[in-house]
């Protein structure tokens, strides 16, 4: 099938970028989105000219590297689909298809479709673990998880770090990623003694990398591709209102 | 005489690694952070001994390719991580998790390092646990466990089918923690383009920052490489597609020897090739084998949809080789009776290259429900990629390339024939011998990183305490600082016709024809030929846009791409070199009657040891007898 595409071309962090318009004629609707981008790049440097930009990786929905903003949506059509699961059988003949990076000023765009996602890391850095060095953990069966904790702890856990809740929402919030690490430690006993302190860190530092406010519009839940709900937004919330009543630090 | 010292302590096998701790050199806390040390890759292995020994009050430095250190491959891990804890009251012990991985990799691992591999396989669990790891847990509170492939015990710890992305993520935040306390400085988007050698011991690496271009040199007391797998080698195969043996080629041009090259498993259970633009394929986990049941159609060619296929016309030809393991046995084996199917004409699918994976008959006992509970997130992955519901019509199946059991050469320290250089995880050759077992990568990577690297690593710095770090002026520095920009200047100014993918396409293609499965000395003398043309063609005619001085993702590519193509070379001369079937490698000339793989015990067991001569020229062998005094060498048959 044929194909339009309509792409944020961008050289580097501190240029000027603007939409470039290119043309597939021979698009199979087999192909993954990312085939189909690599064979737009193939065609791109035999013929000389500079190929797309885009990070992708595992093409497993689980290393969290893909990061398309298609046609408006955070990894484009499909529910609870990575960019790197969306296929071409989603589009029709002739279609027009808007490619751009994540938008949101904590991730500044790199080159092209690729973003800087370091904010991540730093949040974590902030606290985002349980304080044990290696030689210290006591037996994995002396604290008992109830299935139902971990359960839900692993579905907190399931967060791959790609930012399409940041990318969704309007004030390009952090809070559903923060919500997610938050939530996952608080749910289990060896994460509940840094629970406070961890909850007001993250915080803190989800602010001062210039990530928005949450106002509960839920778009990044409707956006996950690991379908993290905001449920965990209201078990974040308040765990940090606790936390601000008790912990004076 | 070889330079081979596998320095495994003496003793009794289970006193072994208590002894090295026991006497063990040691760095005191005071010195350790006067000590750098550099570490490559975050993935199971690389993230936790980072982590570990920036604990310990060493200054670490750590490297990853990506954008950040949690999407190392290690996170795309589905089943599971092993553990001999006995939780389920059946028998499992240290020597029964040594005893299977010994049997599973075909008698060609080393004994020493295998039962401490085992030895340590508990702690890990408790380490990931305390780090927030949320393993699947009974309604009790207490660890579940499942079982997998090739093994009469339940000692696989899980989270769901994400038990990779889990376990990472436990190691990646305690690197984050040591990231906030300063100990350890995180470098990502750096590839690594050469190990620096000074005096004969590995005092930094060359990096490119792949934001700015810039060639970067780093120096230190010793250097870690955790760099994972080569499986990318057959361009298709279940690895990511950034994942490469760039590193671990360095480290051999530099003088560590590569053990075992040609020792890759292929993973029976994949969804196949779907059209000529794919660039990846997609794991479909082992564990679907416990309900799933493998077949093609008795007659040649039937085209037939599986539903109209009756029982009697079906070959669940598994079920029928092997009546004791049937559909569960070991992932060479399984592979292997797939792809004789194929070749004889009763493959499945549009290519013929397919066997069903058929959960009709588990869907009719157990119900959707229940099936959908176990394996839901795979069904619906499965379904994502080819539209096909696996409730309704049987997935298509087919092997395809996954974990390297060889890598570089190390000794019972972890470290390679070039002092302070250690190599953890997949990336070295490992204890999986010819075969790795299910569930055991991450915890051969974890186990390496958490438990021994640090005592390992220690052993040799304490030796170094007087030393400083060498200035990132010395000569050493500066020539591989000067090589590394030549190799990517070159890459631009060939300006030719072909892209770098399209070379790695036919690279993986000549690889998968005849050193993929099924290997013989006809076939492997040709793919040298052909490897030698393609090299010829690659430095003639490949065409890479932009500068080096620039994001510039095809430069990546064309330098992944050269190493791949001289590790091909050398995993063709291992596989021309020994003459023996032996678990993933099967040599067609060394079958037995039935068409089983066929050892040749008095003649191969030994790890081949391959030491760089120079550019173009046959590597030397070097031989690591192995000795087998815990455990009676036997055939291995899962008839």
């Amino acid at each position: 099938m044929k194909i339009k595409l309509n792409i944020w071309k961008q050289a580097n962090a501190k240029a000027k970028g603007k939409f470039e318009k290119y043309e597939l004629d021979d698009v199979d609707a087999e192909m993954s989105f990312l085939e189909m981008l690599d064979s737009l790049n193939e065609k791109l440097i035999k013929e000389g000219k500079e190929p797309v930009a885009f990070e992708h990786d595992c093409h497993e929905a689980i290393c969290g590297c893909c990061s398309l903003y298609i046609n408006g949506h955070p990894h484009g059509p499909g529910k609870e689909t990575a960019t790197c699961q969306v296929h071409m059988r989603s589009f029709k003949d002739g279609d027009t298809i808007t490619v751009e990076p994540w938008r949101a000023k904590s991730f500044p765009v790199l080159k092209d479709l690729m973003v800087d996602r370091n904010a991540f890391d730093k949040l974590m850095a902030a606290g985002g673990f349980i304080s044990i060095d290696a030689g210290q953990a006591p037996d994995a069966n002396a604290n008992l998880v109830g299935k139902i904790d971990a359960d839900k702890a692993f579905d907190a856990a399931a967060c791959i770090g790609c930012g399409a809740c940041v990318a969704a929402c309007k004030n390009s919030s952090a809070t559903l990623f923060v919500a997610a690490k938050v939530s996952q430690l608080a749910l289990l006993p060896q994460g509940k003694v840094e629970a406070k302190r961890r909850a007001l860190n993250m915080v803190a530092k989800m602010d001062e990398l210039g990530f928005g406010s949450c106002t509960n519009t839920g778009a990044c839940e409707v956006e996950c591709p690991k379908g993290i709900g905001i449920d965990f937004i209201a078990k974040l919330n308040r765990e940090y209102l606790c936390a601000s009543f008790s912990e004076a630090e | 005489m070889s330079k081979l010292d596998a320095k495994i302590p003496k003793g009794p096998l289970a006193e072994k690694w208590s002894k090295y701790k026991a006497t063990q050199k040691l760095v005191s806390p005071n010195n350790r952070k006067k000590l750098d040390i550099i570490v490559v890759g975050t993935g199971i292995a690389g993230a936790p001994a980072a982590a570990s020994l920036a604990e310990m009050g060493y200054n670490v430095k750590v490297f990853c390719f990506q954008d950040s250190a949690r999407r190392a491959h290690s996170v795309a891990a589905q089943g599971g991580i092993n553990a001999a804890r006995n939780n389920k009251n059946d028998g499992d012990s240290v020597y029964r998790l040594f005893y299977d991985m010994i049997k599973g990799g075909d008698y060609r691992a080393r004994e020493a390092n295998v039962y401490r591999a085992a030895e340590v396989s508990s702690d890990i669990i408790d380490q990931l646990t305390a780090q927030g790891v949320p393993f699947a847990r009974e309604y009790g509170g207490t660890l579940a466990n499942r079982t997998f492939g090739g093994v009469q015990v339940s000692r696989t710890n899980y989270a769901q089918g994400q038990t990779g992305q889990q376990v990472l993520l436990g190691g990646y935040s305690a690197l984050k923690r040591q990231v906030a306390l300063g100990k350890a400085k995180m470098f990502s988007r750096q590839q690594m383009l050469d190990v620096v050698v000074i005096d004969g011991k590995a005092r930094g690496i060359i990096t490119r920052n792949l934001v700015t271009g810039e060639i970067e040199r780093h120096a230190a007391h010793a250097v870690v490489l955790a760099t994972g797998g080569y499986g990318t080698i057959y361009y298709l195969s279940t690895l990511a597609v950034q994942s490469n043996g760039s590193a671990a080629m360095q480290a051999f041009r530099k003088g560590a020897f590569f053990g075992n090259p040609s020792f890759i498993q292929i993973h029976p259970t994949c969804i196949p090739v779907l059209n000529e633009y794919q660039s990846k394929l997609t794991l479909m986990s082992e564990s679907l084998r416990n309900d799933g049941r493998i077949w093609v159609p008795k007659a040649e060619g039937d085209k037939r949809k599986a539903k109209e296929i009756p029982d009697e016309e079906r070959d669940y030809f598994l079920e029928r080789r092997y009546p004791a393991f049937g559909n569960l046995v070991p992932r060479d084996v399984a592979s292997r009776a797939a792809k004789e199917r194929c070749d004889n004409g009763f493959g499945v699918g549009k290519t013929g290259l397919a066997v069903f994976l058929d959960f009709r008959d588990a869907v009719a006992k157990q119900g959707k429900k229940v099936i959908k509970n176990k394996y839901g997130n795979l069904f619906a992955m499965y379904e994502k990629i080819t539209g096909d519901s696996p409730y309704e019509t049987p997935m298509m199946i087919y092997p395809a390339g996954h974990y390297t059991m060889g890598g570089l050469w190390v000794d019972y320290n972890l470290m390679t024939t070039i002092p302070g250089l250690f190599a953890i995880g997949e990336a070295n050759f490992s204890e999986h011998g010819a075969n790795r077992l299910g569930a055991s990568a991450l915890m051969q990577g974890a186990g390496d990183g958490y438990f021994i690297a640090p005592y390992t690593v220690s052993n040799y710095l304490a030796d170094e305490i007087s030393n400083k770090v060498p200035s990132t002026d010395s000569p050493e520095f500066v020539e591989a600082e000067k090589n590394v920009k030549a190799v990517l200047d070159k890459f631009l100014s060939i300006n030719g016709t072909k892209t770098a993918s399209s070379f790695h396409k036919r690279l993986g293609h000549i690889m998968w024809t005849y050193a993929g499965m099924q290997r013989n000395a006809e076939g492997l003398k040709k793919a040298s030929e052909m490897i030698a043309e393609l090299k010829k063609e690659f430095w003639n005619d490949l065409k890479i846009p932009g500068k080096t001085d620039e994001i510039n993702q095809e430069l990546e590519k064309a330098s992944r791409v050269a190493d791949f193509i001289d590790l091909a070379e050398l995993i063709v001369t291992d596989a021309l070199n020994r003459k023996e079937s032996c678990g993933a490698h099967f040599r067609e000339e060394s079958r037995t009657e039935g068409g089983e793989a066929m050892r040749i015990d008095d003649k191969y067991s030994f790890v081949a040891a391959w030491e760089y001569q120079g550019e173009d020229k046959e590597p030397k062998l070097h031989k690591e007898d192995l000795k087998f005094e815990n455990i009676e060498v036997k055939v291995r048959s899962y008839k």
